[in-house]
């Protein structure tokens, strides 16, 4: 078994024995027990609204809703990859865990490559899954379906693992709790740009939209996270499809195959850095 | 004999701070070299170049000819830090798996129960490290060092928290290691440990080695007692070759000789005459 697997296989043992997937999974199904509620109780609402020509209520109580799950989404997987890989480096280096490891004959790349693929199994599995679970509940209380049910689910898991790569080059500089601060102010202010760029899209101002531009490629967990919000209506028109793509939990902006391509570029300049910096990084 | 750790002119420096200050030392193989010096003398730091842990300023680093850090290097050794922690999580079967998974040894549960038998923890075997008292938990370390049969062993203070009968399984082992042609580098402060165990003591000050050699030749002649009928008398410049003239000397003086003491410095004298000139 090549070191990275031997090093992965370890931190999902870790995830699981320490009950961090148990916690989640409880917390989780309470988000989902919740999300369902309310969405049995808005579709009920709806459906005793009268119908309007011009707007759809259901597309937009559902891509509402949705998008409102896929924000909770994005924020429960970025804070489980920041918990699973916050620690990887100094961390547990100043707990003295991980000298032991670092003198195997694994090597340090293997163990970044391990921790990261780890945690990123974790990640990708768990909001895949609350994402499908959050559509269904939709679809079943609403009969209201994404017009595209894939994209926005990928979108997440691949904002999240750029989070979690985030997390865990910070954890060669910093210590646990800084690294920690540090990844969710980051997380935070990708949001803030986000909205910024809504906004701005909104009232035609270039300086926000340029700010959201420029933090999409600096970020782009947001950026994809906006895609997602987008693909869930890309196919509604009228006045429906401008109402939705206001937001908050509806996207103005389309991903294209450059987002999807840089940020998979991203993860490979993040996990570049990482690996340069362990390698010098004195324990 | 081979050697197996080559340290040339070793610098470490943190900034404006000198941790290694240029140090040549070698361990051959089966040979037990004690590494002796005060808090912030570069003990650590010196066995944490040669793990590949921390990375030289200058000079050369070597392990079986391999440079410290690299691959080669790493299969060879097996290291115990001073201040460690096993995740509180797994037995101590399970962290023995772990390190066998990590060092390549295909030693399997024959291995896993080797070790632990030779640490005294064959029966804690299913015990997790969260419920192992700190002195379990340090022959756990040296067990999980020993994973995949290393040709160099480093153990930094790996004693500090053991009992008596700790300490003695520790030296026992550490003697057996040798007899296998286990090269051992041992950092430690307990200079009686030392003394008893190791073939070689180097002692370091300021990041330099001030004195080497057995503690033997670490020792100094403090001159001879001879326990006489009025009582003991001193000869403090006296040697061995001395003894048979002294004697002859106090018994045609008309003394009762009853005994004599050839009196020689401790490596604990030794140890606070290097570190006090340096």
């Amino acid at each position: 078994m090549s070191g990275a697997l031997i090093v992965a296989r370890y931190a999902l043992r870790e995830a699981v024995r320490r009950r961090v997937i148990l916690v989640v999974l409880v917390l989780t199904v309470g988000f989902l027990a919740l999300y369902g509620l309310g969405t049995a109780v808005t579709f009920n609402e709806v459906n005793s609204l009268a119908a309007d020509d011009q707007l759809d209520d259901r597309v937009l109580a559902g891509s509402t809703l949705l998008g409102l799950a896929m924000f909770t989404i994005l924020f429960l997987g970025a804070v489980l990859g920041v918990f699973l890989t916050l620690g990887a480096v100094r961390g547990d280096a100043e707990r003295g865990l991980l000298q032991p490891i670092v003198v195997r004959p694994v090597g340090r790349t293997s163990l970044l490559l391990g921790r990261y693929g780890g945690a990123a199994v974790v990640c990708a599995v768990y909001v895949a899954a609350v994402y499908v679970a959050a559509m269904v509940i939709t679809g079943v209380a609403g009969d209201w379906w994404p017009d595209d049910p894939v994209g926005p689910g990928a979108g997440l898991v691949l904002g999240v693992l750029v989070i979690a790569a985030l997390s865990l080059l910070g954890s060669v500089f910093l210590s646990s709790t800084a690294n920690g601060i540090a990844v969710f102010m980051i997380f935070g202010a990708g949001l803030a740009a986000g909205l910024l760029g809504q906004i701005g899209d909104a009232l035609a101002v270039q300086t926000l939209e340029d700010v959201a531009t420029v933090s999409s490629w600096v970020l782009p967990f947001e950026a994809l996270y906006q895609a997602g919000l987008h693909a869930l209506t890309e196919e509604t028109g009228g006045i429906t499809g401008v109402i939705v793509q206001l937001g908050p939990f509806g996207g103005a902006q389309e991903a294209g195959a450059g987002l999807w391509l840089w940020a998979l570029a991203y993860l490979g300049l993040v996990g570049a850095a990482a690996r340069a910096a362990f390698a010098r990084r004195d324990l | 004999m081979p050697t197996v750790l080559s340290c040339e002119a070793l610098e470490k420096r943190y900034g404006a701070t000198v941790a290694l200050g240029g140090v040549d030392l070698e361990v051959e193989r089966g040979e037990l070299l004690g590494l002796l010096g005060p808090n912030g003398a570069g003990k650590s730091t010196l066995t944490k170049v040669a793990c590949g842990l921390v990375r030289a300023t200058a000079g050369r680093a070597e392990i079986e000819g391999a440079p410290a850090g690299s691959a080669p290097a790493r299969a060879a050794i097996g290291y115990l830090a001073e201040l460690f922690r096993f995740p509180e999580w797994l037995t101590a079967d399970e962290l023995i798996a772990l390190h066998q998974d990590l060092a390549g040894s295909d030693g399997g549960a024959a291995e896993r129960g080797e070790l632990l038998e030779l640490v005294g923890l064959a029966d804690a075997r299913a015990v997790k490290v969260a419920a192992m008292s700190k002195g379990m938990q340090q022959r756990l370390g040296i067990a999980q060092a020993l994973v995949g049969s290393p040709r160099l062993l480093m153990l930094d203070e790996p004693t500090s928290a053991l009992d008596p009968v700790g300490r003695r399984v520790v030296r026992d082992l550490l003697r057996e290691l040798r007899s296998r042609g286990v090269a051992v580098m041992l950092s430690s402060h307990l200079l009686s440990e030392v003394e008893l165990v190791c073939d070689r003591v180097a002692i370091l000050v300021a990041g330099q080695v001030v004195a080497r050699g057995t503690p033997a030749e670490l020792a100094r002649p403090r001159g001879v007692e001879v326990e006489t009928g009025d009582g003991v008398r001193s000869f403090p410049e006296a040697r061995r070759d001395d003894v048979p003239r002294i004697v002859a000397e106090l018994v045609s003086s008309g003394q009762q000789v009853y005994g004599v003491n050839l009196l020689a410095s401790t490596l604990e004298d030794a140890y606070l005459e290097a570190v006090g000139a340096a």
